[in-house]
């Protein structure tokens, strides 16, 4: 791994002295970033890319809706352009006003919620067509084999290794968010993997999205947190004068808002990571193509052997950082349902 | 579009997206899928108990079966006795029937013998005194056919009489 990334990097300084090679920059952001439009592949200088649907609302003339196609090659809209060097607002829409350009209220189908859409449909068919079997057979008197029992296996995997133990006995309320959001990240890992179109968008590697994931961690874990929880925060177990500064409460608060932090950046780093270490690999096959057939050939074997080691590895992190999501969320939860004095008595 | 500022779009279609799919598998996916192995896990265990409650049954029932052929066994043996008993009972009694039986018929046959001894004694001894009579007939007419010797006869007669008077 220390090798291809060595590889990669020595070879990154190539595009540097020629001109002419490849936009090191364009490829590896242009694969990870959102974009308005779903690029699929290049033919002869040709983009082929789908198209999406573009939805903003100026605060002048109200909702627009109309195709990125018509944004297309910096072509300007109903007054809408896509800010491709700006500093602030880089590669956004932007509306043209009289004061100047704004950032209108901006909820377009993007690549990511296109793929986030694809992916998140791709899951609730899978989940349901296992379950399927569930309501034609009696589950007492046999077990379901082939792909609801691969399903019946990963959920009871998740629901026995990781829920119940870090729950405790309020496991079952919370079992079905837990469910899915190891599922939903599995599946979006999965399918940010798959080179090609519909997968390959970097959803879980977006910021936003792990946001929202870690955010509905931190609404499980606080709007359900019991007595003994918000005690612990606002006036734990420590001395006195611990608590009088306030410092115990001041490090407990903290403690509240980095622990779904931690869950975001966590799951956007790896996936990130992972997705540009795939494309770094890949790239030594293009960064090459100036050094000489014999050259690029042989190196494009050593990224291609790689890139399969890091696809290989990429496979098993996202199993590993959706199985993580899922413990550390449960044991969050598990910490804010905490029953002390009866666990005691028990 | 910059890495770590996360975009309002996404945010937004991130939590309806999730939101549906939230809804939908916490309503019609992992719980029946988890409420029917929790029933199958239920089952298993029902089950198990059941088997072990049968093997202690069977145990049992093993347990029973051996002190009752045991029983058998002990019933058998004491009917055999029993009957050995009876035969010899019955074999004895009959023997001692048959003898007893055998006695009387002896005891018939010995009186009946005896009955017949005595009256072919009877009729002996009647066809002896007649025989005597007709003998002594004979002879008295014989030898008192003199009158001397009818007298002597006489005289001899009385003495006799008298002397079995005197021994009376």
């Amino acid at each position: 791994m220390i090798a291809a990334l060595l590889i990669s990097l020595l070879l990154l300084q190539a595009p540097v002295e020629s001109p002419s090679a490849f936009d090191m920059d364009e490829y590896l952001y242009g694969h990870v970033m959102d974009a308005y439009d779903w690029h699929i592949t290049t033919i002869n200088g040709k983009h082929i890319s789908i198209p999406l649907p573009v939805i903003v609302r100026s605060k002048t003339t109200g909702w627009h809706v109309f195709s990125s196609a018509k944004l297309a090659h910096g072509h300007e809209y109903e007054g809408f352009f896509i800010h491709h060097d700006a500093e602030s607002h880089k590669d956004r829409i932007m509306e043209h006003t009289s004061a100047g350009d704004v950032r209108p209220l901006d909820i377009s189908i993007t690549k990511n919620v296109a793929g986030l859409m694809f992916n998140s449909l791709v899951l609730v068919l899978l989940v349901l067509l296992g379950v399927r079997w569930y309501r034609k057979h009696d589950a007492r008197e046999e077990a379901p084999g082939g792909f609801s029992g691969l399903l019946e296996m990963l959920v009871m995997m998740v629901e026995n290794d990781i829920i119940k133990p870090c729950i405790g006995r309020d496991y079952k309320r919370y079992s079905p968010y837990l469910l899915t959001a190891f599922f939903f990240i599995f599946v979006n890992n999965l399918l940010g993997i798959v080179p090609f179109f519909p997968g390959g968008a970097n959803i879980t590697g977006n910021i936003a999205v792990t946001f929202m994931m870690a955010m509905f961690t931190f609404l499980a874990v606080n709007l359900f947190g019991n007595k003994h929880y918000y005690k612990d925060i606002f006036w734990p177990d420590v001395p006195v004068f611990l608590k009088a500064i306030p410092l115990m409460p001041l490090i407990e608060i903290i403690g509240v808002f980095t622990k779904p932090f931690s869950l975001m950046v966590r799951l956007f780093a790896n996936i990130l990571a992972g997705h540009m270490m795939i494309l770094g690999v890949v790239s030594v096959v293009f960064l090459t193509a100036e050094l000489g057939a014999a050259m690029n050939s042989g190196l494009s074997v050593i990224a291609v052997l790689f890139g399969v080691f890091m696809d290989i590895l990429e496979l098993l992190v996202a199993f590993l950082q959706a199985y993580i999501f899922t413990m550390l969320s449960s044991v969050f939860i598990g910490l804010s349902r905490q029953h002390p004095e009866q666990e005691k008595a028990e | 579009m910059s890495l770590i500022t996360p975009d309002f779009g996404l945010l937004f279609w991130m939590t309806l997206i999730f939101g549906i799919v939230f809804f939908i598998l916490a309503k019609f996916g992992f719980p029946v899928l988890t409420e029917m192995v929790r029933k199958r896990q239920e089952r298993i265990e029902q089950s198990l108990k059941d088997a072990r409650d049968i093997e202690e049954r069977m145990a049992s029932w093993t347990q029973k079966e051996a002190k009752m052929r045991e029983d058998a066994r002990k019933g058998q043996a004491l009917m055999l006795r029993e009957a050995a008993e009876e035969k010899n009972r019955i074999i004895a009694d009959a023997r001692t029937e048959a003898k007893s039986e055998a006695d009387k018929l002896l005891a018939e046959a010995r009186t009946s013998i005896s009955a017949e001894k005595e009256s072919a004694l009877r009729d002996v001894r009647r066809e002896v005194a007649i025989l005597g009579v007709e003998v002594a007939e004979k002879i008295l007419r014989e030898e008192l056919s003199g009158a001397d010797a009818q007298r002597a006869y006489l005289e001899k007669m009385l003495d006799e009489a008298s002397k079995a008077d005197t021994i009376k």
